[in-house]
């Protein structure tokens, strides 16, 4: 069974509903206890980090999730969902669990991209560059885009940790990969097939980055 | 860098995809879930959905639709139409839609705007504005006056000036429909989607008038527009989507092309 944390984070059906196109049989729960039982782990999300934080903790969830990282069962974070595992994030000015080095931060205003004047959020379709491969992100349609909304991006602090990259008038870390953790800054769920071809590879990945 | 967006909008009237000819009112053309399903495999980057039934029971169909289509296509798509409160688009939301639209219902009431920001998040919150061209004057200086109940009422609001309140208001989007345009297929009205897209900071979807690839062509660049709606040029397999995104990567406009 795969978890799917639920934490009042915006609305989760879209991921169980992916998953559940794949054949999968997911669970979309706020209970520890249940989540524990879970072969992996899909921690979505949308809205704003300090909500998001404040539900972790109300939930327990916070102490949890870092338990559940030390068990080697894979976890996958999307969105917001991926934010929320760095140290801090400038939205709210939130501290988060710190699962990974490394620092939330806005767009810039007065990006420029030829000529014009870009749009805050970053939303709609774009690519990803992977700077290596991982068993997560393997049978990728060549040029293959995915949809993000954000406006606000990871930084982390160790580089090696950057799977992928993704060009907003700059160009800022879209994948992160350490051990048995994966996590996407885009939507998975909303990408259509090569979104749902990363969710199968997670659905079949061991937790092993077989760098 | 961030792909230009071309979105089919399906109009839907007791659970069947409608289709408004002038002076002959609607007809109906098919299944929706089907037509998202063929959509979806072509290539479309989001579909967007408009309720056009006037009925509560009209609801709760749109509602099944909603679901249906929700299990069988993985890109984001929108519902608006007879969206009145929070309570509407949280049903359009949990049934699976990304996005709801509101439109006349957010002229007589802009809170509502605000209020579905607080509680999906703005990125959810698509702002439908019905434009007609007009005299420029000191109550609409921009020439281009916001009107209602799909274009049969002006509301003496300006254009601009409600693009930028909307803005302000927690929308995150706009969807930008000429109705001097619409239904002509002779393209978009690109001055006026040049002039909203370019004095505010969320994306603006151009709407009415596409007839042919070139037109996407003009407003994507020329008409600094975020994302191009379509519909009749779809709907009766003049063009297919993939054969339209074609034309568009060839013109140069980014696109996304692998799917």
């Amino acid at each position: 069974m795969i978890g799917i944390v639920d934490y009042k984070a915006g609305n989760l059906t879209s991921v169980a509903r992916a998953l559940r196109h794949l054949g999968e049989d997911c669970l979309v729960t706020d209970d520890p206890e249940t989540l524990s039982q879970a072969s992996r782990i899909i921690f979505p999300g949308v809205g704003a980090a300090g909500d998001a934080m404040a539900n972790l903790r109300e939930r327990r969830l916070d102490v949890w999730i870092r338990d559940w990282l030390k068990t080697g069962r894979p976890l996958l974070g999307i969105c917001l969902g991926t934010q929320v595992i760095f140290e801090h994030s400038s939205e709210n000015e939130t501290t988060c669990l710190s699962l990974v080095s490394g620092m939330v931060k806005r767009f810039p205003e007065n990006l420029v991209q030829e000529g014009r004047p870009l749009k805050i959020p970053h939303m709609g379709w774009n690519q990803v560059r992977f700077t290596r491969c991982h068993p997560v992100f393997q049978d990728l349609p060549e040029a293959a885009e995915f949809y993000f909304v954000h406006s606000y991006y990871p930084a982390p602090e160790e580089k090696r940790l950057i799977l992928g990259t993704t060009e907003y008038g700059i160009e800022f870390c879209s994948v992160v990969a350490r051990d048995n953790l994966v996590a996407v800054q885009f939507h998975p769920e909303k990408s259509g097939k090569p979104g749902l071809q990363i969710l199968r590879n997670f659905c079949r990945w061991g937790g092993v980055d077989a760098q | 860098m961030l792909s230009k967006r071309i979105i089919p909008c399906l109009d839907v009237r007791s659970g069947k995809l409608t289709k408004g000819i002038k002076f002959r009112g609607n007809i109906d053309i098919g299944d929706p879930v089907t037509a998202a399903c063929k959509y979806y495999e072509e290539g479309a980057d989001e579909i967007v959905f408009y309720d056009i039934t006037a009925s509560s029971d009209g609801r709760a169909i749109m509602i099944e639709v909603v679901r249906k289509v929700a299990e069988r296509i993985f890109i984001p798509f929108s519902v608006g139409g007879g969206i009145r409160s929070v309570e509407d688009m949280r049903q359009v939301i949990l049934a699976g839609a990304e996005k709801i639209s509101v439109n006349s219902e957010a002229v007589k009431n802009p809170p509502l705007i605000t209020e579905g920001a607080k509680a999906f998040g703005s990125q959810c919150v698509v702002l439908g504005m019905d434009v007609k061209k007009t005299e420029r004057s000191n109550q609409i200086p921009s020439g281009y006056e916001i009107v209602i109940h799909g274009g049969r009422i002006p509301t003496g609001i300006d254009a601009l000036r409600w693009a930028k309140e909307a803005e302000q208001l927690g929308a995150g989007e706009i969807c930008l429909n000429s109705i001097d345009a619409d239904g002509t297929q002779e393209g978009y009205e690109i001055q006026l989607t040049k002039m909203i897209s370019e004095a505010v900071g969320i994306p603006v979807i151009a709407s009415g008038g596409a007839g042919k690839p070139e037109h996407l062509r003009d407003v994507l660049t020329k008409g600094s527009a975020d994302a191009a709606l379509i519909a009749s040029m779809v709907h009766y397999e003049t063009y297919t989507i993939r054969a339209i995104k074609s034309f568009l990567a060839a013109s140069g406009v980014k696109i996304r092309t692998s799917w």
